[in-house]
């Protein structure tokens, strides 16, 4: 049960051990972090099965690792690893031009990034148990988090108001099955749990995420590319558990050192964001 | 009024089992939360995590202190680790409000999860949702097993104290909690 938690980015079974000292709900297994990812550029693909394995002895809290959009047989060894979690994520280089992983196939749970409404419902209809919006990671700016968070937010009040055809021509758009495009605007929230990514930097970024309404938050290179990675992820976490309360923001948020450096969105050379269809 | 902790975890579900019950819940986060509740459900979540979030805010002394005074607790999954007298093979120390010795995530890993149909002592058939479920390897001569699957307990009372290794917020049955209200008469 990962609500109301902080999943953070890890490379080593060192971090791992900070980031569960730290509180929090699960650890993402990866080879570089996105901001490394985006400096130094190459082909980014699942990590090393050494590595995952290393992780997955280190810590008791659940493990996930990252594949390929598209990468079928990447999902398939991290399921015959025993990862808790796939995250089909838009921050490694897509393997397939036009196909996301059917994830109906996989008994392990899949974690998939959304920055609309439509798209993540692509992802659900293919079997996503768990949906991130994405942001822009590897920036430490929360722009891009926000802006999709309330895209979704905003796309499933807009179902409320529409009748029977308007929801079929929805469904249409967002290529999938009506049934779902029903079912979300009863919920008025996704059927499955939705977290932020991208982007969050500090103990604000992260509350700011989750008074939007997320149901918890994900760190990837904010923790550790800033100066004091214990200290921050510990008050990460306890802005995400005290994520109302002003004041005790104000506290955790004090003398954390340097936050990781961040980039203007209209200067990147790559957006991960797009990746994905 | 009762408490469900929110620090982490499957919380709102339990809040809105709760008003199905026709009961007002609210969320503790504080000591000064806990004050305005007289009982408490603590939620499934990561058991790592709730343990250290309880302890930064002295929850985890406080709830004791109040649980030994009577106070109707009722823990899921990782709420029930977090009450345990003994966690196996693991650094946290439980609250030992209720006499049980667990094994966390023993089911397995995430894919692992099921749901099954158990037996529960005066209510009947129920289904039960296993995540990185908790076993509980031995218990006390006080503790009460109320149900069983594959022989392990998975829903246990002692006093005033109710365990489950299994999520009854997540479906749409109400006996468990019911059962929790009536048990320590607070419906």
């Amino acid at each position: 049960m990962l609500k109301g938690g902080v999943i953070m980015d890890v490379t080593s079974a060192t971090q791992a051990k900070i980031a569960e000292t730290a509180g929090a709900v699960a650890v993402m297994a990866l080879e570089r972090v996105p901001a490394d990812i985006r400096k130094q550029g190459g082909v980014a693909r699942m990590a090393d099965p050494e590595k995952i394995k290393e992780i997955m002895a280190a810590v008791s809290i659940p493990v996930m690792a990252k594949a390929r959009i598209g990468h079928f047989v990447e999902a398939q060894i991290l399921e015959a690893l025993g990862v808790d979690y796939v995250d089909e994520s838009e921050v490694l280089t897509p393997a397939d031009p036009s196909l996301h992983i059917d994830k109906w196939k996989f008994k392990v749970p899949f974690v998939c990034g959304c920055t609309n409404l439509g798209e993540a419902l692509r992802r659900i209809s293919e079997g996503a148990a768990m949906m991130r919006t994405k942001g822009e990671a590897g920036t430490g700016n929360i722009i891009e988090a926000v802006r999709h968070i309330r895209t979704v937010n905003n796309e499933i009040t807009a179902l409320k108001s529409m009748n029977p055809k308007q929801l079929l021509s929805k469904a249409k758009e967002y290529r999938v099955n009506v049934n779902l495009v029903n079912e979300i605007r009863k919920l008025g929230r996704f059927p499955v749990v939705n977290f932020a990514a991208g982007g969050v930097a500090t103990p604000a970024d992260a509350a700011l995420c989750m008074q939007l309404g997320v149901d918890g938050v994900f760190v990837g290179s904010g923790i550790f590319k800033s100066s004091d990675p214990a200290k921050r992820a510990k008050a990460i976490v306890d802005a995400v558990a005290h994520f109302r309360d002003a004041a005790f923001l104000a506290k955790v948020s004090v003398g954390l050192g340097e936050a990781m450096e961040g980039l203007e969105i209209s200067k990147l050379d790559t957006r991960l964001q797009e990746r994905g269809w | 009024m009762i408490g469900v902790l929110a620090l982490q975890g499957g919380v709102i579900e339990h809040v809105r089992m709760l008003e199905r019950c026709g009961k007002k819940a609210i969320e503790v986060r504080a000591k000064d939360d806990l004050k305005k509740v007289n009982a408490l459900i603590l939620p499934g979540g990561e058991s790592t995590t709730l343990f250290k979030l309880m302890k930064r805010q002295g929850l985890d002394t406080e709830i004791k202190k109040r649980a030994k005074k009577g106070m109707p607790v009722f823990g899921t999954c990782a709420g029930m680790i977090v009450l345990a007298k003994e966690i196996i093979d693991n650094r946290e120390q439980g609250l030992g409000l209720i006499d049980i010795s667990v094994k966390r995530n023993d089911y397995g890993r995430q894919v692992d999860s099921f749901e099954e149909e158990i037996d529960v002592r005066d209510i009947g058939k129920v289904n039960a949702v296993f995540i990185r479920a908790p076993i509980v390897k031995s218990c006390g001569k006080d503790v009460e097993v109320l149900a069983r699957q594959n022989k392990n307990p998975i829903l246990l009372k002692q006093n005033n104290i109710l365990v489950a290794s299994f999520h009854p917020e997540l479906t749409d049955d109400k006996r468990v909690h019911e059962l929790f209200l009536k048990m320590n008469s607070i419906i």
